[in-house]
């Protein structure tokens, strides 16, 4: 359980200045959404949580991101122990074409973990976490990909709480699945906050107000405004959040 | 509302001539190829069949005994698949995850795109003639299979690089971000994500490489050499001239004292390809189906 504080943040993708001086302070346990129109820079936020932004050419970040005190960027830093405490869920579903359970073991093992028993018990005790398995206990062993778009990210989720992480990162975990599997996955994510602490972008504004507690509105890089979500969607302060929110542009 | 419409009529189909033309066309040239594909393999069996006897497949060649034997060419050509495969598909390989998973994309991976695009365009001869100065008289090697061994994989290299690089570019970026999000390094995720979903690609690539070193003739001409005896002693017969199928086939036809039994070693290597490949396919299926659990 942690907490991340940001402070200063700018990053660049060559020439274009992608995340302008974005501070914001993260709370443990809560869910925070991240929300604006398509280009403004809240998923390139939410990859800098993790440094998924490292793969990218030509990427120049400046600033803090703190967690547990720790400055994500500082160059003592293992990527693998970072992406193990944070981990990630992306927007389309990517279970690798291997079975269910190898999916599952694929973080532990990374982390060096070899026994049978213990990689079993990990495996269970996820995929009873992301609510899937019930669904998948007869068929551990087949593949992945023989699963449905729900339950393949719900898969994807629990292949993250599988390195028990500290906090979850989610790139718009249900903008391709059908209501009803985000209806699931948007259950899950409240039983989830009380173990882990959770970042979401989405592009759904009545989701960032179904389950999130805080939530920051992005425009063209910028930080328009950060709170807690009931005030930002029923008092505004800032005039382009009332106007987003209101759905007169985006 | 003032004038109505008049409702357009859907019974207007009449036969469309050029459409009817294209397609006949397009039928005729499907079966062309496979007519044409069809009759070679009939011809050859037909011509090749009544060749076939135990002591052409079991005996080496003897002039004195007025005998006609492929043994010891099969085994050289297997001997050239294996060395061959042993040595190109790694160095293939890597070069290829290199290509696409570390290099940067710039001016210097465009020039070795480049060159092993041009490799894969020269012929067959030329790499013969590179091997015999290169392997068989500088690193003094003379007519050997290991000759003729490095000189085919010289030439299957682009093969293997190209295919396998092709293989490499459709696995999906997602599970690049998959596997790193998770805190994989870049080499593991390689070998468990990346390799794994791209084997059948690779596995093409080692059948189309079988296809050239068993039908290359040309290059080995000048490198493996033509001598049809068994092998002395299995571990240093790479070290002598040995030669393969096609170079046999060569002799045996353009000497014209042989050419039925030319086509009893087409349909050998007909078949051994057909093996080949067969038994490919299931271990690439098998690997498949277990990375994909």
């Amino acid at each position: 359980m942690s907490s991340i504080s940001v402070k200063n943040l700018e990053l660049y993708y060559g020439d274009n200045h992608a995340l302008k001086s974005v501070s914001i302070e993260i709370e443990e346990n809560k869910i925070t959404a991240l929300i604006g129109p398509s280009g403004c820079g809240k998923s390139t936020f939410l990859k800098t949580l993790n440094r998924m932004n490292d793969l990218v050419d030509g990427v120049k970040i400046t600033g803090e991101v703190l967690i547990d005190g720790e400055n994500l960027y500082d160059k003592r830093v293992d990527v693998t122990l970072l992406r193990k405490k944070i981990g990630m869920v992306f927007q389309k579903p990517n279970p690798f074409p291997m079975s269910i359970y190898d999916n599952v073991a694929y973080g532990p093992r990374i982390h060096g973990i070899k026994s049978k028993r213990q990689l079993d018990e990990i495996v269970k005790n996820s995929l009873i976490g992301a609510a899937l398995y019930d669904e998948v206990k007869d068929r551990l062993h087949k593949s992945a990909l023989s699963l449905s778009g729900g339950q393949q990210q719900r898969l994807c989720i629990a292949r993250a709480m599988a390195v028990e992480p500290q906090v979850i990162l989610m790139d718009e975990p249900t903008s391709a699945l059908d209501p009803i599997s985000t209806m699931k996955i948007e259950e899950l994510m409240l039983t989830l906050k009380e173990k882990y602490t959770i970042v979401i972008v989405t592009h759904n504004m009545q989701q960032a107000a179904r389950i999130s507690d805080y939530t920051a509105f992005f425009l063209v890089g910028e930080m328009v405004e950060f709170g807690e979500t009931e005030a930002i969607f029923s008092l505004p302060k800032d005039k382009r959040t009332e106007d987003y929110i209101t759905g007169r542009f985006g | 509302m003032s004038e109505q419409k008049s409702a357009a009529t859907i019974l207007g189909r009449r036969p469309r001539v050029s459409d009817r033309v294209l397609k006949a066309l397009i039928f005729l040239s499907a079966g062309i190829t496979v007519l044409l594909l069809a009759g070679i393999l009939i011809y050859i069996l037909v011509r090749g069949f009544p060749n076939l006897s135990w002591e052409f497949l079991s005996t080496a060649p003897s002039t004195l005994k007025k005998r006609f034997g492929i043994l010891p060419s099969i085994i050289n050509t297997l001997y050239m698949i294996v060395i061959t495969l042993v040595i190109s598909t790694p160095i293939g390989v890597g070069a290829a995850i290199y290509l696409t998973e570390y290099a940067k994309q710039g001016r210097f991976i465009r020039l070795i795109e480049f060159t092993i695009e041009t490799l894969a365009g020269i012929p067959s001869i030329i790499y013969g003639l590179f091997g015999a100065i290169f392997f068989g008289t500088l690193l003094q090697l003379g007519y050997s299979i290991l000759s003729g061994a490095f000189t085919l994989t010289i030439m299957v290299l682009p093969l293997i690089i190209r295919t396998t690089e092709e293989a490499l570019k459709t696995v999906p970026a997602s599970y690049r971000e998959g596997a790193l999000g998770m805190g994989a390094t870049k080499w593991y995720m390689i070998r468990t994500v990346i390799l794994p979903s791209s084997l059948p690609g690779i596995i093409t690539a080692v059948i189309l490489s079988i296809g050239r070193i068993v039908g290359e003739s040309a290059a080995l001409l000048y490198t493996a050499g033509s001598v049809t005896n068994l092998p002395a002693n299995w571990l240093t017969h790479p070290a002598s001239s040995g030669a393969t199928l096609t170079v046999q086939m060569y002799f045996a036809v353009s000497e014209g004292r042989y050419i039925e039994q030319g086509f009893g070693i087409a349909l050998v290597l007909m078949v051994i390809v057909l093996l080949i490949n067969g038994l490919t396919k299931v271990l690439a299926g098998r690997a498949g189906s277990k990375a994909k659990g």
